[in-house]
């Protein structure tokens, strides 16, 4: 946990930030507010935290919320009825999604980055040629009220926090984190690696599936409604100080670093700096916390805490 | 019997003469006074047992690493290499158990590695092809030419590649490392011929082997060291084999080791291979009971580590029978309930970024145990000092990190425990923590196999001793065997035995 101490300083200093420049943020509905936006990035950098910490990546999560959000807005097509079966079929997708790439990468061996670069590449082409560029059909109200009331944004993001704690502390989050520091010694101490890693990648599905869910409420539909949110959910793990390659880090961090990059945007954009900064801040922000990381650990080597 | 380091035949030109090599690392001596000479001509084999100094010695030649003390003279004059490539230049050729060979290239393209002959800025891939087929036919091999891909090549062939670079580069030492360790037996003799023809042409042959028989076959002289130290240099025609053994491990048993059981134990059978093998290994025949600790004694490659990984399940056995189940993969061994204390502790053993207690509960997280030993309780009895769970095991000692992987297999309570290496790179205290533990466990009734290539330890902690050499068993030894008796099993083949 001590590596992510960091994370959480930088976060509360951006929430005071914040609050200087727009008191209103301090408020109830203000702060909901905040809460409401975070919540998809938040839960992408959960489920990319745990193929992370796995020492794999997933790049196919953006192009799988825009998926989501498209099949929805098509099959619901204003109908409330179909809220409900859609919903169901929204989450088997994701899971599908997540267990294709990981049975790729751990039984073809396929590189994670290139299996999932590759499905995020099919996934972007099938929602073009389904869509031909712009989406058809619409939610319904019972769908978009996810995305829109804060409090369910807010509980649903309060219970994937809780899950993904609940699920790092059980056995399965102690052997994934074994694998990705030691594979070899998982795999000679009985740990079905491939399996775990597989697991990962569907949680990683799932929580695509979930935030797809949010952002059509949120943001409505549109084909590019999950653009570049793949290298925002990475960008967020790392920020919280998770190692790339695997073996380190703590969930909640790379939550918190999910809260720390949109409590950056909000602050830019209270300061009138263009949205089309964004990628750039992302890029210095993603390097940046990786060299850091990287410095952190000789220094690490240097404390005397030999015992 | 006498040394004759100082006195080599006076008829022949001394090439290299080492005088009183010492060398340190991190504060700890590994070498002190080596002297080492060689003729023009000569064969001249270094031997010794593991960790006795040799690869090192021949590093400091190869100017991989730099004396501390002692002199390195060729032809003559002085030299002291600071980079490999000041050795080559100054006609020192290695050629290391593992090849540095291009698998991709051409022979002669590794041949000219670094130093490709060119005409008007332009590679000259005909001289090059030209003077490798010169120096092939040379050593009369015609099996393969210079155009042929390493990859291609079986492993005698590449180390033809390997000897054809060294007379390229007009070495004039040679130092062979473990030559024969990957040859097929009928592969030897054509290593042989090769070793006369460099002997022929003048070059001075450092010939780097464990197997007795190979030199007395080849050498003119052999030095043996022991503990990085010179111990002797004798004339190979002046010694037998038993002296060089005694030569190579005579010293005490100094360590302390728990007292064996009064009876020798013979509990239920909790595992038996009958003429089990797979790639490495062939004909196992092996019985564990519950109670007694199996030593295995063997050079490095005679498949001892392969062995407890097929027991393992790790890389299984493919023939022969092994009951009560034959593990296919890690999981159904440790559902039998074997476990294996791996030799790389750090590579194959610990997720070293990860806490003691995750460590400690790898094993039973992985295979859904049910009973979780309190962890607290089990790293008091392996005695890890002090026994904090939330410490990342790379900030522990080596000793520590050992007791915390012994943790990990206690928790489910394995009927039959492997160890391999089990106290390599550990401090004194550590071992003799690690060394109880093991007798205790064997007390309480777990049948234990362990590796070790010190055998003061093997020969303290085992209650009998199998000597593995090529893959088979080679003989068995009972409790109190010595050192002379295993090396002879494990080393020589019929010439000693």
């Amino acid at each position: 946990m001590k590596r992510a101490i960091p994370i959480f300083v930088v976060l509360a200093g951006l929430l005071v930030a914040i609050a200087a420049a727009n008191p209103f943020f301090l408020e109830p509905a203000g702060f909901l507010a905040f809460l409401k936006r975070v919540a998809p990035l938040a839960i992408l950098a959960a489920g990319q935290y745990f193929v992370i910490v796995s020492g794999e990546f997933d790049l196919s999560v953006g192009s799988l919320v825009t998926v989501e959000v498209v099949v929805a807005a098509r099959l619901i097509d204003g109908d409330e009825a179909m809220t409900w079966p859609v919903l169901v079929l929204l989450v088997v997708i994701g899971l599908l999604v997540g267990l294709v790439n990981g049975l790729v990468t751990t039984k073809l061996r396929v590189p994670s980055f290139i299996t999932t670069l590759g499905a995020m590449l099919i996934l972007s082409g099938a929602v073009f040629l389904w869509t031909g560029g712009a989406p058809r059909g619409a939610l319904s109200q019972g769908f978009r009220v996810f995305g829109r009331e804060g409090v369910w944004a807010v509980a649903i993001l309060a219970m994937v926090v809780v899950a993904a704690v609940l699920l790092m502390r059980a056995d399965f989050g102690r052997t994934l984190v074994a694998t990705g520091d030691n594979e070899k010694a998982a795999r000679l101490s009985g740990v079905r690696v491939d399996r775990v890693r597989v697991f990962a990648f569907v949680l990683s599905g799932l929580s695509a599936a979930v935030a797809g869910i949010l952002l059509g409420g949120f943001a409505g539909v549109s084909a590019q409604v999950g653009q570049s949110l793949e290298f925002q959910a990475i960008t967020a793990v790392v920020l919280g100080g998770v190692v790339l390659g695997g073996g380190r880090g703590h969930v909640v961090a790379a939550i918190a670093g999910a809260f720390t990059l949109e409590a950056l945007f909000t602050l830019l954009n209270l300061h009138g700096i263009s949205g089309a900064l964004e990628y750039a801040v992302q890029g210095v922000i993603i390097i940046a916390a990786v060299a850091v990381g990287g410095l952190r650990l000789p220094a690490l080597r240097l404390t005397p805490s030999k015992v | 019997m006498e040394d004759i380091n100082q006195k080599p035949a006076e008829s022949a030109q001394v090439i290299l003469r080492m005088t009183g090599i010492g060398k340190s690392f991190l504060g700890i001596r590994v070498l002190r006074g080596i002297d080492l000479s060689a003729t023009a001509g000569e064969v001249h084999a270094v031997v010794g047992e593991n960790g006795a100094g040799k690869s090192t010695l021949m590093k400091i030649l190869a100017g991989v690493h730099q004396p501390d003390e002692g002199t390195v003279e060729i032809g003559g004059t002085t030299r002291a290499f600071a980079h490999p490539v000041e050795a080559q230049r100054a006609g020192v050729a290695i050629i290391y158990q593992e090849f540095n060979l291009l698998p991709e290239r051409s022979v002669a393209d590794n041949v000219f590695l670094g130093r490709e002959p060119t005409r008007r800025g332009l590679l000259d891939r005909a001289a090059m092809d030209a003077a490798t087929s010169r120096l092939l036919d040379e050593l009369d091999e015609h099996s393969f030419g210079p155009r042929d891909l390493v990859k291609d090549l079986s492993v005698a062939q590449q180390q033809v590649v390997e000897i054809v670079k060294a007379l390229s580069v007009d070495a004039r030492i040679v130092v062979m490392d473990e030559p024969t360790a990957a040859l097929a037996e009928h592969e030897v003799d054509l290593l042989y011929r090769l070793i006369r023809r460099l002997q022929a042409r003048g070059i001075a042959v450092l010939y780097i082997s464990h197997r007795l028989r190979e030199v007395f076959d080849l050498a003119d002289r052999v030095t043996v060291l022991k503990d990085g130290a010179h111990v002797a240099t004798v004339a190979a025609g002046d010694v037998t084999v038993a002296e060089l053994v005694k030569m190579m491990v005579g010293r005490e048993l100094d360590a302390y080791f728990p007292p064996r059981a009064a009876e020798p134990a013979a509990g239920e059978v909790r595992l038996t291979l009958a003429q089990a093998g797979n790639a490495k290994l062939d004909g196992i025949d092996l019985e564990l009971r519950a109670g007694e600790i199996v030593g295995v004694a063997g050079l490095q490659g005679s498949g001892r580590s392969s062995l407890a990984k097929a027991i393992f399940g790790a890389e299984p056995f493919t023939r022969g029978e092994m009951t009560p189940v034959r593990p296919a993969s890690v999981r159904e061994g440790v559902a039998a309930g074997i476990g294996l204390v791996t030799e790389d502790r750090k590579a194959e053993g610990l997720a070293l970024n990860q806490p003691v207690r995750d460590n400690a509960l790898l094993v039973a997280r992985a295979i859904g145990h049910r009973s979780r030993a309190a962890v607290s309780d089990l790293l008091r009895r392996v005695q890890l000092s002090p026994p904090r769970e939330e410490t990342e095991v790379k900030y522990l000692s080596g000793g520590n990190q050992q007791k915390v992987v012994l943790a990990k297999w206690l928790t489910v309570a394995p009927r039959v425990l492997l160890f391999d290496e089990p106290t390599r790179g550990v401090d004194v205290g550590a071992k003799a923590a690690i060394h109880d533990l093991m007798r205790e466990l064997a007390d309480s009734g777990t049948a234990i196999l362990v590796i070790s290539s010190e055998l003061p330890e093997l020969i303290g902690m085992s209650d009998r001793i199998v000597v593995l050499r090529d893959g088979r068993v080679a003989g068995h030894l009972p409790a109190g065997a010595t050192e002379e008796a295993v090396m002879a099993l494990a080393a020589a083949d019929e010439a000693a035995a």
